[in-house]
């Protein structure tokens, strides 16, 4: 229990509990403003995690990512805009209830039941990620392997509507990866004798670009007008929770796990989580016509889901360092700037720093209470804030920021190209998540690869010859297999069509 | 004869203390420091060759009255920091951290710098390696592993512990060559860093680790893996029954990964003179030995001339290595 007071320590210090005030503040503020989503919060949080240590690095991280997620709630029910796309799939039903002037209900459950889901989520966590963990020191390099592949196929398959154009986006996420000479052999690849690109394409000025100066672009181009904000007073928001939540457990615990679970899955963060939930939610409920005019049940039980699947997703991003969602992501490429590289030794080496997470986590949600309140009581004045003097602001603290993690200009090219480039093709609908996760897990799979090559002396079976191995193996050509075996079964005469669609 | 100095990491240095707008005259070693001083680190922020310089930059800013920025400039295997202490003005103003690499990246083709580009000031840190085996695995001492590896095959034996050609590789490398056995004998599984090569051998997936005694402290606690021998001429204080090479197997051979605080080529003799004193007064302090001690660096001190020599030591013995293993260019 020595770690778990040292956890502490580390957490309660002065300078962590001002570094959590600091996020999460910026957090709820990002969140709040329509357009800017809680992945640009935390990209523009890095360059400031950079002069930080481990901990308070960290615990910016998760506060101000858990700020965002529920502060989206506040634009989507008075502007009928999301703040970020985890409040997307209820949106419509908040804003239909803050036109029947039940604004401080929907928001309130918002608060609560997005606190109540990230806690559930952070109990998952606690108990989850060290039982893993020590599963997974018994992982070599072939279990890694499969592990990824498989991370990799799930997120394509999960988190695009066209499969193919997410694929493209994963192999130019390997190809950017595989600049420079940090491979296997150290050998330099595409470095065009570059010595600025002999490290590669550094990660953390690329996040910045793809997922902050992407949405400044954006931002600025948009021509749509300006929605005008419901104008109700808001009086307690805490009225009628406790009778909410006696009303709708089961709605809540479904919320929860469902988030925990879609989180931990790679690829799927908040804002799948949030849009599965609320139709889940809604083919069980007993009242369904009542969705979509301004009911609370969605909202409480999708609440609950985006925030859960917030702490889902550092499951596997801690134990196996394959992001859950775009935001672990980033939380990756901080974590391996802090010299606290993901990985189930992470729990042996580091205990304290585990038990400082989980204690981030708890103490994120909690807090999120009354600064989420006090956030509601501002939300008029915050949406109001003008994009002219924020976008501008925002371009600066990325161009700032990314200078000042290496003090290279060229690091600032490569965001601003990064940034441009996502902003195209996600105007072409090519996602640009399954490339962060290409530039995540690329390497990883590179690496694991020849390792595994190297010691099986070029022997592909051995790659089945580890129990675990084989059966993440065998899940995996499945997966891959799936639609030509559908496809068999459909085509296969004997067999009619009723078995096809059953499939 | 006035010089304005003002290049884009003195800027950054600066920022706020305008450090651009003070001249540097001809007798400025009389008046150094009259402004910051960076320290480049070439490796990133948060590892242990940034956390040590840290220490190290803080405790020299109370001595001189001047901050002491550090600047993290990595990349290219630490080919681009090295390149930038080596290019930065000879003023005294530009110090920064050289490291094992320096003597290997110029074998491999990487750069043509060389520790010759540099004024030494004082080596501060050298973590020796040690050799790893699975804890129950059958060999009890380093005579049963290299007996069992004079007799098998060529890499039927897999080992892991960092990447190809790093300190770690070296380190088995020049094992197998003063045991006199083949180096192609062991494959070598390349690793980001010792921490996946240790947890590879704990999962049973190559049989033999190398890195350092701090690096592989948690697996050891936890009885996954087993110390037989360290590559240092003189036992770990902290980890007294784990042999040195010499000891357990009467061949030599000893190799670790060091930091050491260098300057520019042509700083001037009485600026290096001072920086020797005020940095060797740092790295006996209470607060820096504490330090070291909790995070699990070895502490010590070889100023100037001694550094030199030692870095001549470790350039050659590293290239003969590196040609051992066909890696040299």
């Amino acid at each position: 229990m020595d770690a778990l007071a040292q956890g502490f320590a580390m957490v309660f210090s002065i300078e962590t509990l001002l570094i959590i005030m600091a996020s999460s503040l910026f957090g709820l503020f990002v969140g709040a403003v329509p357009g800017l989503s809680a992945t640009m919060a935390l990209a523009l949080l890095v360059p400031m995690t950079f002069f930080m240590d481990p901990i308070p690095a960290l615990a910016a991280m998760v506060s101000c990512s858990a700020m965002a997620i529920f502060a989206g709630d506040i634009p989507g029910c008075l502007l009928r805009m999301p703040g970020t796309a985890a409040s997307a799939a209820y949106t419509d039903e908040a804003y239909a209830m803050a036109r029947k002037g039940q604004a401080d209900i929907a928001l309130g459950s918002g608060l609560v039941f997005s606190a109540i889901g990230g806690l559930f989520g952070t109990a998952v966590l606690i108990v989850a990620a060290p039982l893993f963990a020590e599963f997974a020191l018994n992982f070599t390099s072939f279990e890694f392997f499969w592990l990824i592949l498989l991370g990799i196929t799930c997120a394509i398959v999960i988190s695009s509507t066209t499969p193919l154009k997410g694929a493209i986006m994963l192999i130019l996420g390997f190809l950017v990866a595989s600049v420079g000479m940090n491979n296997p052999a150290a050998f330099p690849r595409f470095t065009a004798g570059s010595t600025d690109l002999l490290g590669g394409i550094g990660f953390l000025p690329m996040l910045i670009g793809m997922f902050a100066v992407s949405e400044v672009i954006r931002s600025a181009l948009d021509r749509s007008p300006r929605a005008t904000i419901i104008d109700q007073p808001i009086h307690n928001v805490f009225k009628g929770m406790w009778q909410l939540t006696v009303k709708y457990p089961k709605q809540i615990l479904r919320g929860s796990v469902l988030g925990t679970v879609v989180g931990a899955l790679p690829g799927a963060g908040s804002d799948i989580a949030s849009w599965m939930s609320y139709a889940l939610s809604k083919k069980l409920s007993k009242e369904p016509e009542k969705f979509g005019t301004g009911h609370v049940e969605g909202i409480i039980e999708s609440g609950a889901a985006n925030n859960s699947a917030l702490a889902g997703a550092w499951i596997p991003a801690l134990v196996f360092g394959i992001p859950g969602d775009t935001l672990t992501a980033i939380v990756i490429g901080v974590l391996y700037m802090k010299n606290l590289n993901p990985g189930p030794s992470l729990f042996t080496t580091n205990p304290e720093n585990m038990y400082a997470i989980y204690i981030l986590f708890i103490f994120a949600n909690l807090i999120m209470i009354p600064l989420g309140w006090a956030t509601i009581k501002v939300a008029k004045r915050l949406l109001g804030v003008r994009r002219e003097i924020l976008l501008p602001l925002i371009l600066m603290a990325c161009i700032v920021g990314t200078f000042g993690m290496n003090n290279s200009p060229f690091d600032v090219w490569i965001m601003l190209a990064a940034g441009v480039t996502a902003y195209i093709l996600e105007e072409n609908c090519f996602p640009v998540a399954p490339a962060i996760l290409g530039v995540v897990l690329g390497p990883m799979l590179e690496e694991n690869f020849v390792k595994s090559m190297i010691k099986s002396d070029g022997e592909v079976l051995a790659f089945f010859s580890r129990p675990v191995a084989g059966v993440l193996g065998v899940l995996t050509l499945v997966v891959w297999l799936y639609p030509l075996l559908r496809h068999g079964f459909r085509r296969s005469p004997g067999r009619a069509t009723p078995v096809g669609e059953a499939l | 004869m006035f010089k304005t100095n003002c290049n884009r990491r003195a800027m950054l240095a600066g920022l706020a203390l305008a450090a651009c707008s003070v001249p540097l005259t001809g007798a400025a070693a009389q008046s150094w420091p009259s402004r910051p001083i960076t320290m480049i680190v070439p490796w990133g922020a948060g590892g242990g060759t940034d956390a040590t310089a840290r220490m190290i930059a803080s405790l020299l800013e109370k001595q001189l009255g001047k901050p002491v920025p550090v600047v993290n400039r990595t990349g290219g295997s630490g080919a681009v920091g090295h390149q930038a202490i080596a290019s930065a003005d000879p003023d005294g103003y530009t110090i920064g951290i050289a490291t094992l690499e320096i003597g290997t990246m110029h074998h491999q083709g990487l750069t043509t710098l060389t520790h010759e580009a540099y004024a030494p000031i004082g080596l501060y840190n050298s973590d020796p390696a040690a050799l790893f085996v699975r804890a129950d695995a059958p060999y009890k001492t380093v005579k049963d592993l290299l007996e069992a590896l004079s007799k098998a095959p060529d890499r039927r034996f897999k080992a892991s512990g960092s990447a190809q050609g790093g300190v770690n590789h070296l380190a088995l490398a020049g094992m197998l060559k003063a045991a006199g056995i083949p180096v192609a004998r062991v494959a070598w599984v390349p690793s980001e860093g010792a921490a996946p090569g240790l947890q590879d051998l704990a999962a049973d997936g190559v049989q033999i680790a190398t890195a350092s005694l701090p690096e592989a402290a948690a697996l050891m606690a936890a009885g996954r893996i087993r110390p037989l021998a360290i590559f240092a001429p003189k036992r770990d204080e902290a980890q007294k029954d784990v042999p040195t090479f010499k000891e357990a197997s009467g061949f030599d051979w000893s190799i670790g990964s060091w930091r050491g605080v260098v300057a520019p080529k042509g700083t001037p003799p009485e600026i290096v003179a001072k920086l020797q004193d005020e940095i060797g007064k740092a790295v006996v302090t209470a607060q820096y030995l504490e330090f070291m001690k909790t995070k699990g660096y070895a502490t010590g001190w070889t100023a100037g001339d001694g550094f030199r020599a030692f870095m001549i030591d470790s350039d050659k013995g590293l290239g003969a290595t590196l040609a051992e293993l066909g890696l040299k260019k």
